[in-house]
């Protein structure tokens, strides 16, 4: 069923080197091509626009579902899938799309996520991108994220970003209603001629919501990074923002805060910094043996970790 | 043995060009313990960086074991055995005390990086997965970087300033860290200090001042020239010890 390619791309998206325990869904080329749903998980098919339904009944503890999809050929690619987590589960989603061009057209996948996480429920969400293929047509990825977070909630994203994708804009909407909590981490490498924006809202709705977002992003060559990063109180809440970039060579990096307080109860910071590798860095990897290429690469390893 | 011959260092400043060192010639010997010394400023910290190749002599030479390596970059200095505690250490983000410490042990299979966090005064339950960030304090961060040099096996260890954010309780054990490595290794050591008790660690006291070598002694004789100026001059304005009969030349 899987080749080389699909193998090698589903383990950078979703670290799957086999068929994965629990539920999953694989997606190639813009087919379903393997599923497996458990008694308490259940992943069904759209009817009305490409996509799935993945309904975690409440109580499900401990159990995971993987979605990974992957694209081998210039073509263009749009789903829609939706998460019901019921209320006062605890799972993991591993999502991801890994793109293989070796074609001169252009290899598109666009994905609406929209999550309900329901009273008391834990979702942990990764999702991992990753391009390759040595065509010259573009690896476009442009994933948006919105998600509902009831009473008592919570989830913690990790979005990863690594390698190879020409162009993405991400966009992420959450919403928080009381003690919700939420916890993004992002990790963004650009290189060559890429194009990177991610744009993340946060509204915490509710009374002792709380958020941070960890942002931590590399851009190297001739890349370009957008971040718009916006957090809105409108209750007591708490919201942090941490924004660090390394940049290099001629790349470009903005990274726009927006923090609004609606209730003066609310607490948002914002942090965000730019800067190159300090040189003191590079001098201490070197005096323990390190040359000056392995002391960058374990900078910015560490870093993006 | 770490030898260096008539080094010269002038380094390009935001006024010209400024000699930083002068006609530098020392020898220094394996399993000893060197202590320099001397007012800010002077040179000490610029010594240290001639050894470990961060900076590169403008003339002059640099052998170790008498083999010449003025012209080697740090990197490889540092696999030849030469190794440097920096007086401020950098800060890593993401970069965790353990992967420090492992890196700098690179194949050395006898070290153990608890041990060596113990050494320093650390507990490594606490900090090997901690990330070297703005977290750490100036003297937590000292302290990795004195394991950092602890877990190598060198044949040169200059340490720059080791006692800067050290506290008293810690100071013991950082005295006696250095005894040890000076009993379980030919480690030739340099320290960069002001502090008598790590002076008198020493095999030698080198004073630095003006870019010079002004003096080398040892630690009673440089320790008691103090003591005798504290208490012959009550002007502290810059008098000195110049021996002899008056001993202190004192302008009050």
């Amino acid at each position: 069923m899987f080749n080389v390619i699909d193998k090698k791309m589903l383990a950078a998206v979703a670290d799957l080197h086999g068929i994965p325990q629990g539920a999953y869904n694989i997606r190639k080329n813009g087919q379903g091509v393997e599923r497996n749903t458990t008694a308490n998980i259940d992943i069904v098919t759209k009817k009305d626009k490409p996509g799935i339904d993945i309904i975690v009944k409440p109580g499900t503890k401990n159990e995971s579902v993987h979605i990974p999809v992957i694209l081998s050929q210039g073509m263009s690619d749009m789903v829609y899938n939706t998460f019901e987590i019921g209320e006062g589960s605890d799972v993991l989603v591993v999502a991801g799309c890994g793109i293989h061009n070796s074609s001169s057209q252009t290899a598109q996948h666009d994905g609406i996520h929209e999550f309900f996480i329901r009273r008391g429920a834990r979702m942990k969400y990764v999702e991992k991108h990753y391009g390759e293929g040595d065509g010259s047509g573009q690896k476009v990825l442009n994933p948006k994220t919105i998600i509902e977070i009831e009473e008592g909630g919570s989830a913690e994203l990790e979005m990863i970003q690594i390698e190879g994708v020409d162009q993405t804009v991400r966009d992420t909407e959450v919403r928080l209603h009381k003690n919700a909590r939420l916890i993004v981490t992002e990790r963004l490498l650009t290189t060559s001629g890429q194009n990177a924006e991610s744009n993340i809202t946060v509204e915490l709705i509710g009374e002792g919501a709380t958020a941070q977002i960890l942002s931590r992003s590399v851009a190297r060559d001739d890349s370009v990074q957008v971040f718009h990063l916006n957090m809105r109180g409108y209750a007591p809440c708490r919201g942090h923002i941490q924004c660090d970039s390394i940049i290099m060579d001629k790349a470009r990096v903005s990274s726009i805060p927006e923090i609004t307080a609606y209730h003066s109860e609310a607490e948002l910071v914002h942090e965000a910094a730019i800067g190159r590798i300090a040189s003191e860095q590079l001098m201490k990897l070197m005096t323990l043996g390190l040359t000056e290429e392995e002391a960058e690469n374990t900078i910015l390893k560490g870093f993006l970790a | 043995m770490l030898q260096l011959k008539n080094v010269n260092l002038t380094l390009e400043g935001e006024q010209g060009k400024k000699q930083i060192l002068k006609d530098i010639s020392l020898t220094l010997e394996k399993n000893k313990i060197y202590v320099m010394t001397g007012p800010n400023g002077g040179g000490k910290s610029s010594i240290a960086k001639i050894i470990m190749g961060i900076y590169q002599p403008t003339d002059g030479q640099i052998l170790l074991e008498g083999e010449d390596i003025s012209t080697l970059g740090v990197s490889e200095r540092a696999r030849l055995g030469i190794g440097y505690a920096f007086q401020q250490p950098p800060r890593f983000k993401g970069i965790k005390v353990k992967d420090v410490l492992e890196l700098a042990a690179g194949d050395n299979a006898k070290v153990n990086i608890c041990d060596l966090l113990y050494d320093v005064g650390l507990c490594s339950q606490d900090y090997l997965d901690r990330e070297i960030d703005a977290s750490f304090s100036g003297g937590e961060l000292k302290r990795v970087e004195i394991a950092s040099i602890l877990a190598r096996k060198l044949k040169v260890a200059v340490f720059d300033e080791p006692e800067a954010g050290i506290d008293l309780w810690s100071f013991q054990k950082l005295t006696e860290t250095f005894e040890n490595l000076n009993h379980m290794s030919d480690t030739t050591i340099v320290i960069i200090s002001h502090q008598e008790r790590i002076l008198r660690l020493a095999h030698q006291v080198i004073v630095v001042s003006e870019g010079m070598i002004s003096e080398i002694t040892t630690p009673d004789k440089f320790l008691g020239e103090i003591e005798k100026l504290e208490t012959d001059c009550r002007c502290k304005n810059n008098c000195t010890f110049i021996g002899g009969r008056t001993d202190v030349q004192c302008d009050r």
